[in-house]
């Protein structure tokens, strides 16, 4: 069975948010309009977080796309009362909307803050009604939903290579933000696969995960970004 | 009142007290006090500002409802919470609600069990507020869930779906120590009813109280075998609801210490939720009784000796509620954790500071210094 992994290259990450529009059109996310975004209220599961380096005119820009880490010790399962996150054999950490009651315990115990209550019935105004995903159901009010790691493009791909007798090749499988990213900084593949590219980019050195000491061993882990500046050209 | 043993020593108690102020006032007797007590409920006519306070309170559940009913068909966003802050008005609330009803069962139940006699005179009344607040408890946790028409789910029962409630979730343990404790408290509050709704019915002058209040008192006679089995069952359920004075609370508390969230991953909170529900609960006992035994005349039953071992008590537990701030600021800063240090810090710095200042003074300094 596939063990599905991400890895994100921050030394390629330019913090455009191609992902974040990208998770937005593909999982058709509520759009709460401008009065409950101003309370945060926005769902967004992928955001690009901004760190600031220095002082101005010395300041750089240091940019970190946070998801849903999958976390194979996920803080937020064994706090559902009702089994409404679990883990999947295949190691997602899935989101069951029709078993959510809403008491936003795993919300409150994410460290990554990646979890989103629908507060309100979500609409979608003319003409982003038009645009929804057929592939991906539509939350009520009163429940939780994160990212799923694209699970409905996961599925497909592996029915489609069933259908061939066949497993799911590397680079078969893309999420939305790894398909939109112009920097190729997002990749996604099979943790059981000694040859896929995910694997081999988490052996490297800089491969890290956000919040490790929680030991919450995330499937997303982090490529650290490496500065090297040349000392003589000055910052 | 219940207890007919007890109000026998009290007057004696009253003598030998020494320089502490007497249970009951001098000159009450079984009679007298049964009288009295009785006299509120059958003969007093019930005064016209009555009314007006009970209409009040009525429109405030009406409003209660109505708030209800919208809260329902929009969805909770009109609270304001917010992810990562997913409870903040509705746990709270819970939180303090079942905090109150903690005197009650204290004074019931390890009182009882420790003889401390004064208690006859306020058990009933912090009985009664306990159930109360547990009925104001148990709104909280089922209206704060997304889809409050589901939250049956978490009651482990054989659904179709096959699926059993997760029980390593403290919500779940919630649901089993709430409802214990409503109805270990309902029992304890209604068993000692029996013998004083037989007395009211044997009082009553009207044949509707006479047959309402002999239901009640289910078939009371005060027999010798009645007064033996009253005790024998008033003693198992002060020994049933004793461990839920500390129980209780501590489940409550476990929602936010199982968590890994900084500020709520602390071993400190279980005993800090107990003596915080104990001072709390005693607080609004004494918010209740002093009003209480002012309008009906009680002065003879609830007497300075309570009001005194009240505040004792009061004192006693805010001093611990004031370790457990202590400790939770200084562990924030023993933690070396970065992130720790910053929810203490902006707790106490932060856009909250005011409320956290006035709950120190609140909660510290003014009863210390009182």
């Amino acid at each position: 069975m596939p063990q599905w992994g991400m890895t994100v290259d921050l030394d390629r990450c330019t913090g455009c948010e191609a992902c974040v529009v990208a998770c937005h059109a593909e999982n058709n996310l509520p759009i709460v309009g401008p009065d409950q975004a101003a309370m945060g209220r926005t769902h967004q599961w992928i955001r690009v977080e901004r760190y600031w380096e220095g002082e101005f005119p010395n300041i750089k820009a240091k940019f970190m796309p946070v998801m849903c880490q999958q976390c194979d010790a996920a803080p937020c399962e064994p706090v559902c009362p009702v089994n409404a996150t679990y883990h999947t054999p295949d190691g997602l950490n899935a989101q069951v909307y029709n078993r959510c009651v809403g008491t936003r315990f795993c919300a409150n115990n994410c460290p990554y803050t990646v979890r989103f209550f629908t507060w309100f019935t979500p609409s979608w105004p003319s003409p982003l009604n038009e645009q929804l995903n057929p592939d991906v159901s539509l939350r009520t009010s009163g429940i939780m939903e994160k990212c799923t790691f694209c699970v409905q493009r996961i599925r497909r791909a592996e029915d489609t290579a069933k259908d061939e007798k066949r497993a799911v090749k590397d680079g078969e499988i893309k999420t939305a933000c790894q398909q939109a990213c112009p920097a190729d900084a997002i990749v996604f593949g099979d943790l059981n696969d000694p040859g896929s590219r995910v694997v081999q980019l988490k052996a490297e050195e800089r491969n890290y995960s956000l919040l490790g000491e929680l030991n919450t061993r995330p499937r997303t882990t982090y490529l650290a970004a490496v500065r090297n500046v040349n000392p003589e050209l000055g910052e | 009142m219940d207890n007919p043993l007890q109000p026998r020593e009290e007057p004696r108690a009253a003598v030998t007290g020494g320089g502490t102020p007497p249970v009951i006032a001098p000159g009450h007797t079984l009679g007298t006090v049964t009288d009295k007590i009785s006299s509120i409920v059958l003969t007093r006519r019930t005064p016209l500002w009555w009314y007006a306070g009970f209409s009040i309170v009525l429109m405030l559940s009406g409003l209660l409802l109505v708030s209800l009913t919208y809260l329902v068909f929009k969805g909770i966003g009109i609270w304001g919470n917010n992810v990562p802050v997913g409870w903040a008005f509705d746990i709270t609330n819970f939180v303090w609600w079942i905090g109150i009803g903690h005197a009650g069962t204290l004074i019931s139940a390890i009182l009882l069990l420790l003889k401390q006699t004064w208690r006859t005179s306020i058990n009933r009344f912090a009985e009664a507020m306990t159930l109360f607040a547990v009925a104001s408890a148990g709104i909280f946790p089922l209206f704060h869930t997304g889809r409050p028409w589901l939250a049956y789910w978490l009651v482990p029962y054989p659904s179709t779906m096959s699926i059993w409630p997760q029980f390593r979730s403290p919500l779940v343990w919630d649901v089993f120590a709430v409802s214990t404790y409503a109805t270990v408290s309902l029992l304890f509050w209604y068993v000692g009813l029996i013998p004083d709704l037989a007395t009211l019915r044997d009082r009553a002058k009207r044949k509707f109280f006479q047959i309402l209040y002999g239901m009640g008192a289910l078939g009371w006679r005060g027999s010798a075998a009645h007064w033996h089995r009253y005790e024998v069952a008033y003693l198992l359920l002060a020994g049933l609801a004793t461990p839920l004075v500390v129980s209780v609370h501590t489940v409550v508390s476990f929602d936010f210490t199982i968590g890994i969230i900084p500020g709520w991953h602390a071993t400190i909170f279980p005993p800090y939720f107990v003596a915080g529900a104990i001072f709390d609960g005693f607080a609004m006992v004494l918010t209740l009784a002093i009003p209480l035994r002012a309008v009906y005349g009680l002065e003879g039953f609830i007497t300075l000796r309570h009001l005194q071992n009240m505040a004792k008590i009061m004192l006693a537990t805010g001093l611990i509620v004031a370790y457990g701030y202590m400790i939770e600021a200084f562990m924030g800063w023993y933690s070396g954790n970065v992130f720790e240090k910053y929810t203490v810090w902006n707790r106490i710095t932060g856009p909250y500071r005011h409320y956290y200042w006035a709950l120190i003074a609140c909660n510290i300094l003014t009863p210390q210094l009182l």
